[in-house]
Order: C-alpha cells, then sequence, then structure tokens
C-alpha cells in the first residue's frame, strides 16, 4: 500500500481527526440504539469502522468543497458540517431534521457546508460529483469534489462513464473508493476481475492506483491533503482506494453472518478509534486532552440525542412542498 | 419583423438567446460543438460562444446527465442534449431518482435549474428504438417540467422559458418537425410553461394535441371544416404543468373530446388528460372521449407500417367523423 510517509500531521490536526472519528462513531452507535428502541425507522447502513476515511478527508478539505457519499452517509454528512441534533432528528423523522424529514437515513444532505447529498442508487453520484467539479472550474470557484462510494460501485456503469469525463475534462474531483471488501453480502473480490475493484482499474483512465490504509487516519489525512491539493492546483482527478472494514452487516437488516469469524476478529483488532487513541498518546498527545476530548464527545452526542428526540413530529401540511422551486408541487393550473 | 424559420433553426436560435443573456447557460451532449448536432440543431453555437460553453461528450448518457445535475447544483444552469429520447433509457436513473427527487428529498436545499432537451418523435423510419414518444415517461415522475413544442416560435419561447425556469425541464423537440418552418418575430421571445395554445377555435368538438400531432390536428381540423365540422384545436405545449384550465374550457364549448397521442396507447398523456374531464367536466360531455393513439406496439421501421399506426390526418377524420354520428 502506498502508505504516506514522512512526520503525520500535527498534534492539533491529529487531535482533530480523532474527534471526528469518535462524533462519527457515537453518532452512529446512538443511531443504531435510537434503530433498536424504535425511533429510527426504515433502515440505516452504519459506516462504523470506517471512520478514518471519512475524518481524514473531512479534515483535509476546505470549507467550500463539496462532498458526495452514498447511503452509507452519516459519517461524511457529519464531519462535514451537518448540524447532529437536526442529524439524527433527520433519522427520527422529525421536522427539524436536515432534509425536514423527507429524506431519511439514505439521503443525508447539509447543502449549506457542502455536503450534498446521499446518493442511495449505487454509482448514481460520481458522475454528478462531476458535473459539480466542472462548475467550479467554469466559475473559478477554486472548490474541489470528493465523491465517496463503496467498493461495489466500481461494478457499476457509472463508475466507468464519470471517471472516462472527468479526466477527459481534467476536473477537480477525487474518487475515493470505500473498500470495506463486501458489496452489501457478497465478497467484491468474488465479483469483481481485478482484486483492487479501484485502484487496478485507474491505469484505465491514465490515474495512477491509489492504494491506502482507509483505517490509518494519518494515512487517510495525508493522501486527501495531495489529491485535493493537487486537484485545487488544476492537476486533475484522483482515484483513492481505501482498504477498510464495516463492523456491522450492510444494513441493519444484515448480521454480517457471512463473514469468517478471524476476519472479523483481525479487523476488530484495528478499530481505528483505540488504534488511533493509542498513537496519540505516543506522540505528544496527553491523556488529559485526549480524555477532554473523548468527555466533550460525550456531552456533544447526549446533547444531539436529546434535541433529536424533543423535536417535533412532522405535520403533513409538508408533505406537498418543496417538489419544484416555487415551494409547492402543483403540477396543473 | 417576422421570419420564417425552420424548427431546428429555433433549437439553435433559442439557445443563443439564452446563451447571450446568461453567461451561466452550457450546452454539453454528443456531437453538439464541432459538429452542430447530428439533427443540426446547435450549429453555430461553439463558434459562436466557445469550446467551454458548448462542448461535446463522449457517448455518456449518465455522465452527460450527472454533470449537469452537478453543475446546477453548484451555480450553472445547464443545457444537456440526449441524442435520441430513447437513450433516455439509458440515464434514467440520474432523470428520475436524482433529478427529479433531489429537491423534495432535500427539503429544498439543492435546486436543480437544468434543460435536458432531446429528439423525440417517430415518423422518420429509424425503428423501435430510435422513434418512441416518451413524453409520459417523464410526465409520470415528479418533480420534472415537460416541454413538446410544435412550431418554431414555441421552440423558442419555451426553450427560453426553460431555460430560465428554476425546476429541472425535460424539452422534447420532434424529430418529424425540424424541417418543418414556421414565423418568429425578431427579438427576444420568452414564453411560460403550463399555457396551451388555442390553435383553432370550433364548437363542434376539441382535439387535444402534442408536438407533431398539433399540424395533424390541424389538417384534420380544415378536412373536417370541409365536411361541416368545426373542431378546436389544443396544442397542450406542456404536459408539466399542464394547463387543464384551457383543457376544460374547451370541452365545456363543444362538449366532444378527442386526444390525438402519438405515445403507445397505455398511460399516454391523453389517458390522465381524460381522468381529469371525467371526474371534472363529465356533465359537460356530449359523447364518449375517444383517444387516438399509436397501437400499443413497439414502433416498425417500415414506411408503411409506420404511417399505419400513428396517428394520421385520415384517422383523425374518420373517427371524429364516425363519433359525431
Amino acid at each position: 500500500m502506498n502508505v504516506a510517509v514522512g512526520a503525520g500531521p500535527d498534534v492539533d490536526t491529529r487531535l482533530r481527526v480523532y474527534r471526528m472519528m469518535l462524533e462519527a462513531r457515537r453518532f452512529e452507535e446512538f443511531a443504531h440504539q435510537l434503530f433498536l428502541e424504535g425511533l429510527v425507522k426504515g433502515t440505516s447502513h452504519l459506516g462504523i469502522g470506517q471512520e478514518a476515511v471519512a475524518a481524514g478527508f473531512a479534515a483535509a478539505m476546505r470549507a467550500d468543497d463539496l462532498t458526495f457519499c452514498t447511503y452509507r452517509g452519516h459519517n461524511h454528512t457529519l464531519l462535514r458540517g451537518a448540524p447532529p441534533g437536526r442529524l439524527m432528528s433527520e433519522l427520527l423523522g422529525r421536522s427539524e431534521g436536515v432534509c425536514g424529514g423527507k429524506g431519511g437515513s439514505m439521503h443525508l444532505t447539509w447543502a449549506p457546508t457542502g455536503a450534498m447529498g446521499s446518493y442511495a442508487i449505487v454509482g448514481a453520484h460520481l458522475p454528478i460529483a462531476v458535473g459539480s467539479a466542472w462548475a467550479a472550474v467554469e466559475r473559478g470557484t477554486g472548490q474541489v469534489a470528493v465523491c465517496f462510494f463503496g467498493d461495489g460501485a466500481t461494478n457499476i456503469g457509472a463508475f466507468h462513464e464519470a471517471l472516462n469525463l472527468a479526466v477527459v475534462w481534467d476536473l477537480p474531483v477525487v474518487f475515493v473508493c470505500e473498500n470495506n471488501l463486501y458489496m452489501e453480502y457478497t465478497p467484491i473480490g468474488s465479483v469483481t476481475a481485478v482484486e483492487r475493484p479501484a485502484a487496478d482499474r485507474a491505469a484505465a483512465y491514465g490515474l495512477e492506483g491509489l492504494l491506502v490504509d482507509g483505517n490509518d487516519p494519518d494515512a487517510m489525512y495525508e493522501t486527501a491533503s495531495d489529491v485535493i491539493a493537487r486537484a485545487r492546483a488544476g492537476g486533475g482527478p484522483s482515484l483513492v482506494e481505501a482498504v477498510t472494514y464495516r463492523h456491522g452487516g450492510h444494513s441493519r437488516a444484515d448480521p454480517g453472518t457471512y463473514r469468517p469469524d478471524e476476519e472479523v476478529r483481525q479487523w476488530l483488532a484495528r478499530d481505528p478509534i483505540p488504534m488511533y487513541r493509542a498513537r496519540l498518546a505516543g506522540a505528544g498527545a496527553s491523556e488529559e486532552r485526549l480524555e477532554e476530548v473523548d468527555q466533550s464527545v460525550e456531552a456533544w452526542i447526549e446533547a444531539a440525542v436529546e434535541e433529536a428526540k424533543a423535536a417535533p413530529e412532522p405535520t403533513v401540511d409538508s408533505i406537498a412542498t418543496e417538489v419544484w422551486a416555487d415551494g409547492g408541487s402543483r403540477w396543473r393550473n | 419583423m417576422a421570419e420564417l424559420i425552420t424548427y431546428r433553426e429555433a433549437v439553435a436560435r433559442a439557445l443563443a438567446q439564452e446563451m447571450e443573456r446568461d453567461d451561466t447557460v452550457y450546452l454539453i451532449g454528443e456531437d453538439v460543438a464541432a459538429a452542430g448536432g447530428v439533427f443540426k440543431t446547435t450549429p453555430g453555437l461553439l463558434e459562436r460562444f466557445g469550446e467551454r460553453r458548448v462542448r461535446d461528450t463522449p457517448i455518456s448518457e449518465e455522465a452527460i446527465i450527472g454533470a449537469v445535475m452537478g453543475a446546477a447544483m453548484n451555480g450553472l444552469r445547464p443545457v444537456a442534449e440526449i441524442m435520441f429520447s430513447d437513450f433516455l433509457a439509458t440515464c434514467w436513473d440520474l432523470v428520475a431518482n436524482q433529478i427529479a427527487k433531489t429537491r423534495y428529498m432535500t427539503d429544498g436545499q439543492v435546486a436543480l435549474p437544468l434543460v435536458i432537451r432531446t429528439a423525440n418523435g417517430g415518423g422518420v423510419r429509424f425503428g423501435a428504438q430510435h422513434s418512441q414518444s416518451l413524453e409520459n415517461w417523464a410526465m409520470s415522475v415528479p418533480g420534472l417540467k415537460v416541454v413538446a413544442p410544435s412550431t418554431p416560435r414555441d421552440v423558442i419561447a419555451l426553450m427560453a422559458a426553460s431555460v430560465r425556469d428554476p425546476d429541472p425541464v425535460i424539452f422534447f423537440e420532434h424529430k418529424g418537425l425540424f424541417a418543418s418552418r414556421g414565423e418568429v418575430p425578431d427579438g427576444e421571445l420568452v414564453g411560460r410553461l403550463g399555457e396551451a395554445s388555442v390553435v383553432r377555435s370550433g364548437s363542434d368538438a376539441t382535439i387535444l394535441a402534442l408536438a407533431a400531432m398539433v399540424p395533424k390536428a390541424l389538417q384534420a381540423a380544415h378536412e373536417l371544416s370541409a365536411r361541416g365540422i368545426e373542431a378546436t384545436v389544443v396544442d397542450l405545449r406542456c404536459l408539466v404543468p399542464l394547463d387543464t384550465r384551457t383543457i376544460l374550457s374547451t370541452v365545456a364549448e363543444t362538449g366532444r373530446v378527442f386526444t390525438v397521442e402519438e405515445n403507445p396507447r397505455l398511460c399516454g398523456w391523453g389517458a390522465e388528460v381524460v381522468s381529469i374531464i371525467a371526474e371534472e367536466a363529465f356533465y359537460d360531455l356530449d359523447s364518449p372521449v375517444v383517444r387516438i393513439t399509436t397501437d400499443h406496439i413497439p414502433l416498425p421501421a417500415s414506411d408503411i407500417l409506420e404511417d399505419a399506426t400513428i396517428p394520421s390526418v385520415a384517422r383523425i377524420v374518420d373517427t371524429v367523423i364516425r363519433s359525431l354520428d
């Protein structure tokens, strides 16, 4: 793997990344708990175990950069600045949710800070991210679009169309494959022509195959900083494959029993959060500061959960709003 | 002053009018730039607006539609061409699942001011995969506006309205009309979406038509007039928003309604219009409403076969006469 070399980020950046990962972890653990309590309905796809990818990139992005993610998008939307109470409210289907209860877990969006949507049809958002990057170039905004997707998306046509167009138009877009080894229930290796679903295909687009340890937050942050800087400087798109693992199943309905016990055990031992905490403790972050982050995140998530639980249910008046830009849904006079 | 131009020339004129006015309007698609479009609807735009604003794409319909969606959410007002409307099937996820629903799913956070232009319709002997009339696909998806003009003047006026509209618009250009001519006034032309046009008035029957069926309905009305039947002809122009006010008022005047639809029978736009008439104007009717449509079949390529299934002037005339007997 192309593990980033060098001294690594400074302690403050690392603490920030640690905090982001912990926020994402606690947010999803509570989301799962609320699901078990019957407050979160429908389905949810947790990224527990994959936080280093979301945090490494979010910490490296500029405030006006744009994020596109999948239905496994709680982490990305949260870490790009969505207010946690309103994000949790959306999972509960409340009117104060970021999408007014109309989006739900699979469509979390917070456009004010560039979280441009969670896309639940595999692969669809890759060309959309390309388009946003195209507009960034034409308007001269200097924005970079970062598009996160799973390993399964590398086998759908939109992946190919988006990669090709991004390269042909030389656009500032970073494609990030979060390879968690399973496309839903099936091992990605058993349905893919190459060993590395994204990195091995990079050459087809004239790109370098960047393979990164997706459980190493420093490697993710440094890779993200590099490819984002390159894109912003006019160096065009990148394709990053971050190898990681989801601790749970594909969705709430999936216990993930198809995965070998030994594989699960090994990956749980590589949980990015305790690993990173230990690394930081050995790299100049005092236990006191780490403890301070831990406690602060506990207070933060408790406040978010309380806010969501107290948020009002939507009223039926909102059912037919925001189909059109006039705020309504009229299709006739 | 007015000028006689073709429907295809109107497309380029409309796009030029809007691109001149607003530098966030861009045009992308397969062969739209250097080649001027396979139907020659976009010649001269590359030379006039440059290669950044008029851009050829690979044969990648998902990338084309994804690109305009992403660009629309980041400050452009892009126009995409899908060469044949049949190809919408290859990017229907982007159109129906993404573009149509994003504003609603995000509760208004994300606006998508974009236009998807596409060559639609039959009568050109291209066979089943390059001839369909697919307005009703778009009409059935909440969140899409649907426009299908029948004259050069409406091409310009409604394209301008579509580009300026804050919502996504699917703009169907009829292949069979590209060579047709019509008068357009000088200067800027901007119409309004959701306004049908009563193109002929008569008291005996109302004929509702769209796109290439409008000139056929007008010709039929002319022939019916020679036989003592005076028909109102309504060019719907837009399916979403739908001008039900105009439809219902003409129904009230004539009491007899015919739809002329190029699409296959099931779930054509006429089915929806007829259901509205049945619910809201039943007591205005003097006879059953009649839908004149293409058979419910894939379109054949042979001219003999194609002409026999798409509604013809003769079939409209015969159907109206039989129904009024």
